[in-house]
């Protein structure tokens, strides 16, 4: 749905996005991640046709952005990080001026507008002056601008930014809602945002694109391996872990075996593989031993480890800085 | 052009909510009607004086009350052309909303018409409120309608031409304040340039004092249809809004 191919935006001092590729697929929702003046707004101007690239393409649903923008502008719904509102227009009136814009009309537009005010729950704020309403209503405001006209590819710059935790949840489980319809793309600077919301993640730092894969993939690529958690009790008397542990090592494709502490009863163990291994082989081989299985999951690393591991690997920070500013060895 | 008219209805609503078309339509009102009444009250006080000497001169409402009123109004405009422009572009860039519009399947040129359009619709009501000062001419004296019209039409031309202007120079900053000053500048630097005229005969002076804006409303002001100060009018409402359109295609390629 999205393609973009050596995508480059070069101001007058420096090189803001600098050939990145990446796709989305349709009907997913992707975050894009990156830090602060990665390059994530720029990127998505240039989605948008908000402005130009200095090389490089990108196209929308088939469609280039630098030779058919119109066309383009028509598949595109955007809320940028700043959404763009009229305080002095009411609600209603406003989302009706945005979809006469987005070439709505007649019975067409009024069915959308009630739409969206039903789906962003900005219904009871129809007749309210959008300068009157709070942040969180106004972001719901600036998605229902966004899905006004029905597009196929959401765009959503920082969309929770500056929103209270409680707004943010609702923001979230709202563009969760709206991916079913749309292909989204949302940036974010806060990782968990991409862990809770999203299927894929595109990370950028300096312009430049550091990763792009599923958020599983990339939590189970920064380890290495994949790995489960286990739990594991015995029936009769305390449990002798290293045999528990020989046991799983026994299993096709396990490499390693860690023992993770006891508690009440129960013992853990890391399960780690090169390549992938069947879980169910590992239950089986427990049961069949005679102990108990109390639990057994993947052992996700949060998003954020990965994210430290992929844009901090280029440049290690300063010792000397860490010391003078007087970190105890 | 559905577009523009989306635009245009837009523009003219947020005039007409906040308070600014009502006060600048109150102020137009009064400035007029100072310079009306008193035009009036010099015509009526001459009148009476050549009666009283017993040596009547012809009077002439147009020549006499129209045409000086309009000179005098065609300078006035210029002070309120800026607060009509200046937060047109301005504002939009400033709060972001600029990017709806150039990411909405709209092109350009039919925001900036009607953006453009809007600004002179202000105008015009301002010069249709004023509109009612001569019912009175009429019902008391028998002035001739046809220049008259001729001089709106050159107010309405002249304006055109200085909103393009302003819509131009509003495209150039997120600060309506400097939109609105430098505006103001530009307004006065054409009506001034005119002045070389008076003493100074060379080229450089002839060439100034065509660039007035208030020169070339001295025909309409008489109530003759010059098509060379039309033309003049026109040709600068279509290079205010060609230069809107380079700045808002470069705004992109800049921002
Ligand atoms: N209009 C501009 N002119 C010059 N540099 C800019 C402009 N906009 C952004 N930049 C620079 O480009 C880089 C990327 O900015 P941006 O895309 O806004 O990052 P992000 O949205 O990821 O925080 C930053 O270093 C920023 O300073
Ligand atoms: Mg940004």
């Amino acid at each position: 749905m999205i393609i973009v191919e050596e995508l480059t935006k070069r101001y007058a001092r420096n090189t803001a996005v600098d050939h990145i590729s990446f796709r989305v697929e349709k009907g997913q929702i992707v975050g894009f991640l990156g830090p602060n003046g990665a390059g994530k707004t720029t990127t998505m101007r240039m989605l948008t046709c908000f402005m130009p690239p200095t090389s490089g393409s990108a196209s929308i649903a088939g469609l280039d952005v630098l030779e058919h923008p119109m066309k383009v502008k028509k598949h595109i719904g955007y809320l940028p990080e700043t959404p763009p509102l009229y305080p002095e227009m009411a609600t209603g009136e406003y989302l009706q001026f945005v979809g006469r814009l987005k070439g709505l009309s007649g019975g067409e537009l009024k069915k959308r507008v009630d739409y969206v005010c039903e789906r962003c729950s900005v219904a009871d704020v129809r007749h309210k002056l959008i300068g009157k309403l709070s942040k969180g209503y106004r972001q719901r405001v600036g998605l229902a601008q966004a899905i006004i006209h029905n597009p196929d590819v959401l765009i959503l710059d920082e969309p929770t930014a500056g929103l209270d935790p409680k707004q943010i949840n609702e923001t979230r489980d709202l563009i969760k809602s709206l991916a079913g319809d749309h292909t989204i793309l949302l940036s974010t600077h806060i990782l968990p945002e991409v862990e809770q919301t999203c299927q894929q993640v595109i990370i950028i730092n300096k312009g430049k694109l550091v990763a792009t894969d599923s958020v599983q993939n990339l939590q189970n690529r920064a380890r290495g391996a994949v790995s489960v958690l286990v739990e594991v009790a015995s029936r009769s008397g305390p449990l002798d872990f290293s045999m528990v542990q020989k046991q799983l090592e026994q299993v096709a494709g396990v490499s390693r075996v860690l023992y993770r502490g006891s508690n009440s009863g129960f013992s853990s163990f890391e399960v780690e593989s090169e390549k992938s291994f069947s879980r169910g082989d590992v239950a089986r081989s427990i049961v069949n031993a005679g102990w108990d299985l109390n639990e057994l999951r993947p052992a996700a690393i949060s998003l954020e480890e990965v994210f430290l591991q992929l844009t901090k690997s280029e440049e290690k920070p300063p010792l000397e800085a860490a010391e003078l500013a007087g970190v105890p060895a | 052009m559905k577009n523009a008219l989306t635009i245009y209805r837009k523009e003219l609503r947020s005039y007409f909510v906040s308070p600014i078309a009502y006060l600048l339509l109150l102020m137009f009102a009064l400035i007029f009607g100072f310079f009306f009444w008193n035009s009036l009250g010099y015509f009526v006080f001459i009148g009476m004086e050549s009666q009283m000497r017993g040596q009547p001169m012809p009077m002439n409402i147009n020549e006499q009350i129209i045409r000086p009123l309009l000179s005098n109004i065609s300078v006035v405009g210029l002070f309120f052309i800026p607060m009509i422009t200046m937060r047109l572009f301005a504002e939009e860039k400033r709060s972001g909303t600029i990017e709806l519009l150039v990411t909405s399947p709209v092109r350009d040129i039919e925001v900036i018409l009607g953006k453009w359009l809007a600004a002179c619709s202000l105008y015009a009501s301002m010069l249709l409120v004023t509109f009612l000062n001569f019912g009175f001419l009429f019902k008391y004296g028998n002035p001739d309608w046809k220049p008259l019209l001729i001089g709106y039409l050159g107010l309405l031309l002249q304006a055109g031409a200085l909103l393009a202007v302003g819509t131009f120079i509003s495209t150039l900053t997120k600060n309506q304040i400097i939109a609105g000053a430098a505006t103001f500048a530009i307004c006065l630097l054409l009506w001034v340039v005119g002045w070389v005229g008076d003493y100074e005969t060379a080229m450089w002076a002839t060439v100034l004092s065509y660039m007035s804006v208030v020169t070339h409303f001295e025909s309409f002001a008489k109530g003759v249809l010059d098509t060379k100060d039309a033309v003049f009018y026109v040709a600068l409402i279509f290079l205010g809004l060609f230069f809107t359109a380079r700045s808002m295609e470069s705004l992109r390629w800049r921002s």
